[in-house]
């Protein structure tokens, strides 16, 4: 490995968990005010334009506040609950590309962490770990409702996380893969052409079903509405973490917000063409290139990916913000029954749909 | 020291201790939480062996569902009791149990003393395995063509584990019923 490619590693880690880190204050930012405009209220909007320095008074106050353990609590996994929460969050957004290739010299630069053979298993046998963060929490706060919110929490993952890996299949089965990067890369073909425009070979496109049931699923996965059980906070208080306060509390919050990073990226990678870039972006980036500002040999390219990248994830985490301020919370069995029942046969009837189709080669 | 060497010692000794904790931890949640520890290690372990599809399988399996499921169902049962007392058992348990592990232990260190190389050994070496596409792919292919048996025998396993469940559970909330 050469020195460059060494540093252009610690480059892309350096900008992934940077970019991870700023989501935090900025969803901090766009749910409270994004909530309040839903609802035709203000929202904080004392500290700064438009409230958005909330966010950093929000960060001084959970460091400057009193770390209080209750005694009732089992110290050694109370304490360490959050990070297990936190830590595998941050750690699955290894495998999601954010930008294409570039042919650098001597070497191919893919701008992902890790470019796993396993991909995006390596992401959901990640995630399935950080359950043991919440269940932990509600355990060791020795306190009725956390244990309802952790055996709501486990309960939830089991029945949710088939649904995820079964509405997967379909795509891997139509892009022979998968491998994250080759998954993004695969969707920059043409699908149709109608006309002028050229329907791209999204994963939505050929997999409407498989869309519909990982976004639910993930949903389910991340504890955002309509299946914050594990918190229900009219029901359980604030259920996991109810015994939990100043910097710990922060970092669930984080571990939340991490969390919903990483499901608008793996959506945005499976089902939106990933790094692709958004349509008139082509256009832009050409204009750019000519002006000659930037270094040449496709950076401005990859630039633009980026870009496009971002504001798709920014998308679909605006979406989760949506959704949690329309829709209300879903009763437990309501939860378990549309996990099993529905979701989980549509999952096998899209499975058994997409091996007919690609048999006849109509995929 | 290199790294792989590095990487082996420290989740083996995590293995190691790990499985120890699940042995001698008196309550069965903190026993749960040490196996979970456990199947991580080994998962590092499968990966610095190359095969990262097992070690993902691994994770997303037992550590990630298997292990969620154990938890809740102690949980559920809210045992607050250790359920074994060591002191308590019966002399023919401890003499069966020290001859079972040692039978065991004697077979392991057969077979480790027995092996030539250091290296996985098999049809399916390291090149083959590049030259098939990767782990997943070599794994897949002969899963569904000349293992495609042995595969559906196990789903049928499972089927049977899954009518025998409902049985269990159909049955037993019949009975309830009749009494009222």
């Amino acid at each position: 490995m050469s020195s460059i490619e060494t540093t252009l590693m610690f480059v892309k880690i350096a900008i992934v968990l940077m970019g991870l880190l700023l989501t935090v204050p900025i969803m901090l930012f766009v749910e409270r005010r994004g909530s309040a405009l839903m609802q035709n209220r203000l929202g904080p909007n004392r500290m700064g334009p438009f409230g958005l320095f909330q966010a950093a008074c929000d960060v001084v106050k959970f460091i400057f506040k009193e770390d209080r353990a209750p005694g009732h609590v089992n110290r050694f996994y109370y304490t360490i609950a959050p990070w297990i929460a936190v830590i595998p969050a941050f750690m699955t957004f290894a495998v999601i590309p954010f930008a294409g290739s570039l042919q650098m010299d001597g070497f191919e630069a893919k701008f992902l962490i890790a470019n796993l053979d396993v991909g995006v298993l390596y992401c959901f046998s990640i995630a399935s770990l950080g359950v043991y963060g919440i269940i932990m929490a509600g355990w060791a706060s020795n306190n009725k409702y956390s244990l309802l919110g952790s055996l709501r929490s486990s309960a939830q993952m089991i029945s949710y996380e088939l649904t995820l890996g079964l509405s997967i299949v379909g795509l891997m089965m139509v892009f022979q893969s998968v491998n994250l990067g080759e998954i993004a890369a695969a969707q920059g073909e043409t699908l149709i052409q109608l006309g002028p425009i050229a329907v791209p070979k999204w994963g939505v496109f050929i997999q409407p079903l498989g869309f519909v049931l990982f976004l639910v699923s993930m949903f389910a996965e991340t504890n955002r509405l309509p299946f914050d059980l594990p918190e229900g906070e009219s029901e359980l208080i604030a259920g996991y973490h109810l015994e939990y306060g100043s910097m710990r509390f922060a970092l669930f919050m984080m571990a939340e917000f991490v969390n919903m990073a990483v499901a608008s990226g793996l959506i945005t990678t499976l089902f939106f063409g990933g790094w692709q870039l958004l349509p008139g972006m082509g256009f832009l980036a050409t204009q750019v290139e000519q002006l000659g500002i930037l270094p040449a040999g496709g950076w401005v390219q990859v630039l633009f990916q980026g870009l496009s990248f971002v504001m798709k994830v920014a998308f679909f985490m605006w979406f989760f913000v949506w959704v949690r301020w329309t829709l209300p919370r879903f009763r437990f069995d309501q939860l378990m029954n549309l996990g099993w029942k529905v979701l989980f046969p549509l999952g096998l009837v899209n499975v058994l749909v997409t091996g007919l189709l690609i048999y006849k080669g109509v995929l | 020291m290199d790294f792989p060497l590095l990487a082996f010692s420290v989740f083996s000794t995590i293995a190691i201790l790990g499985s120890l904790l699940v042995i001698f931890k008196k309550n069965p949640v903190s026993s749960a939480f040490a196996l979970v520890l456990v199947f991580f290690a080994f998962a590092g372990l499968y990966a610095l062996l190359g095969a990262h599809l097992v070690a993902a399988l691994q994770i997303l399996v037992y550590a990630g569902a298997i292990m969620v499921l154990f938890v809740f169902v102690i949980m559920l049962l809210n045992q607050d009791e250790p359920v074994h007392d060591l002191e308590a058992t019966g002399v023919i348990y401890r003499v069966v149990s020290a001859l079972t592990v040692t039978a065991l232990g004697a077979i392991l260190v057969r077979a480790v003393l027995a092996s030539k190389s250091m290296t996985p050994s098999g049809a399916l070496t390291d090149e083959k395995i590049a030259s098939l596409g990767g782990n997943m792919k070599a794994i897949s292919e002969q899963l569904f063509t000349d293992r495609v048996f042995h595969f559906e025998l196990t789903s049928f396993l499972l089927l049977g584990a899954i009518v025998a469940t409902v049985t269990l559970a159909k049955r037993k909330s019949r009975g309830e019923e009749g009494e009222v």
